[in-house]
């Protein structure tokens, strides 16, 4: 009798800690993106990519296809360039898209917000491993108040 | 005489304090062989050897020929089912009910069904005088019931060699009887092989088929009963009268009283 | 001359415990398991799991609730109380909730243990499982090591869940965060591998520790009424102190360095 006690009671345990793990997957962790395998990859170069990190997400109008792989200095012309990793099911953005670098909200993070550029004949599609030509960089706000003090100080 | 188990000038120190010093000890198969000294002397200690729980710094201690001391741990443990121990405590499984403390060695052992096993436990409880009593907790238990418990346990697995530790220790004359006809009756019976360590001598030479005495880490007197009451030893004279001082010292060995207290006048 | 000596002893004292605490845990982990065990193995996860059940859920939740209310007062100045989610989870995911469970196991289920098993060998009940020829590591260590491996991981995922539901329950329901950015800026924060495998991966790390302690200081404590009860003590001690500096080399491991 006790023993059929015990092992409900362990059962019990047993199914709450699996509740707590369902909880864990399906609402608070992001346990869809990170599957790799199933991704193509991308390059951007950008003149400054002010607080973009590595998994910062990729995003076109708010919908994340993608993360930031890794971020590297190209040894040549010392430009940073970012390594995109792209879901596969969103393949086939045209040659012209453009990608800049983003924040959400005031104090947010940064991000890629990706913009898929326009499809005409004689334009390929993105395939695995191409750069992005038309990149924007990130706003770095010392930069934007030297540029508005510049621009006062031009129209006296 | 056939020997059950043979103790060859032994020596066993722990730490710097020496325990036994060359003691020889023979235990006749079949027999009730009672083991008697002052406490402290180091009973228990003796009984562990024998079981192997303990090593012998000098000589050899054989169990039916083989010696205990150099066996392997496999070996080790496949002779140990052949000898039981009961504790002074009676060291039952507080967590298990009394039934199922005298059918863990079963289930630990064999493969015997459920049907047999109860069937085993009831006999072994039964001899002891305690089938009623199966299904209560050890802690429910008086202190005779307990080591009545034990050694119903210790029986379960007919071994052939049965270790008393201070079987009659605080127990009240009734239950104290009652473990010497246990110890007589179950020996006669299945045919074992005892070894009884104690310091209650009345008791002991009721029923012991031979006796050694120890004291200062060494035997100092053997026989049957007859023998030991009519040694001219003075020491075993002392320890059957229980006479506070004589050749085992009153005193534990310390510098005189006088030099300690009034430095070196 | 004296102090030097005694400084010697113990350190030989100590090298001498490590070394029996490692031939312990070694007997316990390559006992060949054998079926009869399974079932004690259960019984031992009701004792140190299911029993310190309760302690974790309150505890979880409450620590979910203050972490809540003191995250609001803070956040709400930078109208960012949209992040309470991902600052609650993260910090029971990757640390409160291995290292909170860790500490109530030590005091709850490790100190228990070394007080049982301590007892057993005082009793002489050890002993006589040795004579029984039943090995004591398989038998009684075994089982019991095994439990605390196989809770506590259980106990801190429920711990962490729980703690994000008092979360919930703080943040959205009283303080009014919307629900729908409390959980989805926590989707978009908390990673499965990195976050919740890396918290399992601790509280395995925590329970080797822990369980280990408080069988051994059991298993090695003087048989006496006071050195079981020093025994116990010094199981919730060093316990304790063990899963605070691991869990600093483990965070400096899995999140010092990107």
């Amino acid at each position: 009798m006790t023993k059929y006690r015990v092992e409900l009671m362990v059962g019990v345990f047993v199914v709450l800690t699996i509740g707590a793990v369902l909880l864990l997957a399906l609402k608070v962790a992001n346990s869809t993106m990170t599957s790799e395998g199933d991704t193509y990859t991308l390059y951007a170069k950008f003149d400054n990519i002010g607080g973009l990190k590595a998994r910062s997400a990729v995003k076109v109008g708010g919908v994340t296809i993608g993360r930031v792989a890794s971020i590297r200095l190209d040894q040549e012309d010392f430009t940073p360039v970012v390594e995109l990793s792209i879901a596969k099911q969103y393949e086939g953005f045209p040659e012209t898209s453009s990608v800049s670098i983003l924040t959400s909200g005031l104090l947010g993070e940064q991000y890629i917000g990706f913009q898929p550029g326009f499809s005409f004949d004689g334009v390929a599609n993105l395939q695995d491993g191409d750069y992005l030509q038309d990149t924007k960089s990130a706003l770095v706000l010392e930069d934007l108040i030297g540029q508005f003090l510049f621009s006062r100080g031009s129209d006296e | 005489m056939e020997k059950l188990v043979e103790i060859q000038d032994m020596t066993f120190r722990r730490g710097e304090r020496i325990i036994y010093d060359g003691v020889s000890i023979n235990v006749p198969k079949g027999k009730i062989t009672a083991v008697m000294g002052p406490s402290g002397i180091g009973k228990t200690t003796l009984l562990k050897l024998i079981g192997g729980q303990l090593q012998p710094d000098k000589g050899d201690i054989r169990f039916d020929g083989q010696s205990v001391v150099k066996m392997g741990r496999s070996q080790l443990y496949q002779t140990r089912r052949r000898m039981s121990m009961l504790f002074q405590s009676g060291a039952l499984f507080t967590d298990m009910s009394v039934f199922d403390n005298v059918a863990f060695p079963l289930r630990e052992h064999t493969r015997l069904s459920e049907d047999i096993i109860a069937t085993i436990v009831a006999l072994k409880l039964q001899a002891v005088g305690l089938r009623g009593a199966a299904s209560l907790m050890p802690n429910e238990l008086s202190g005779g019931m307990a080591r009545r418990a034990a050694l119903a346990r210790a029986i379960a697995l007919d071994p052939d060699l049965i270790m008393f530790d201070e079987p009659f220790a605080g127990q009240d004359p009734i239950s104290m009887g009652v473990l010497v006809k246990l110890i007589r009756e179950l020996n006669d019976a299945l045919n074992l092989t005892s070894i009884v360590v104690t310091h209650d001598v009345t008791e002991v030479l009721t029923i012991a088929d031979y006796i050694y005495i120890l004291a200062d880490k060494r035997v100092i007197g053997e026989g049957t009963a007859e023998q030991i009451r009519n040694s001219d030893s003075e020491l075993v004279q002392q320890f059957l009268r229980g006479e506070a001082d004589g050749p085992v010292p009153f005193h534990y060995p310390a510098e005189d009283i006088k030099a300690s207290l009034f430095g070196g006048e | 001359m004296r102090a030097i000596q005694q400084i010697g002893a113990n350190t030989i004292d100590k090298v001498a415990a490590a070394g029996r605490a490692g031939l312990m845990l070694f007997g316990a982990l390559f006992a060949v398991p054998r079926p009869k065990n399974i079932p004690l193995t259960i019984h031992q996860v009701h004792v140190v799991g299911v029993q310190s059940l309760l302690i974790i859920m309150v505890s979880g939740l409450f620590i979910g609730m203050v972490m809540a209310l003191q995250g609001y007062t803070i956040l709400v100045d930078y109208g960012a109380e949209g992040s309470l989610g991902p600052m609650v989870a993260l910090s029971l995911l990757r640390e409160l909730g291995p290292v909170v469970t860790a500490l109530l196991f030590a005091g709850r289920a490790g100190s228990a243990l070394t007080a049982e098993i301590g007892l057993m060998k005082a009793t002489e009940q050890l002993s006589s499982l040795e004579m029984m020829a039943v090995d004591p590591l398989r038998r009684v260590v075994a089982p019991r090591f095994w439990a605390g491996m196989i809770s506590m991981p259980m106990l801190a995922l429920i711990f962490s869940a729980v703690g994000i539901l008092g979360g919930h329950l703080v943040g959205v329901d009283w303080l009014g965060v919307d629900a729908g950015s409390y959980w989805s800026l926590m989707q978009a924060a908390v990673e499965w591998d990195k976050d919740v495998v890396n918290g399992v991966v601790k509280s395995l790390v925590f329970a080797l520790v822990v369980t280990w302690i408080a069988i051994f200081k059991g298993y090695d404590s003087i048989p006496t009424s006071e050195g079981i009860s020093k025994a116990t003590t010094e199981t919730v001690v060093f316990s304790s102190l063990a899963v605070l500096g691991l869990d600093f080399v483990l965070t400096a491991l899995m999140f010092g360095i990107e």
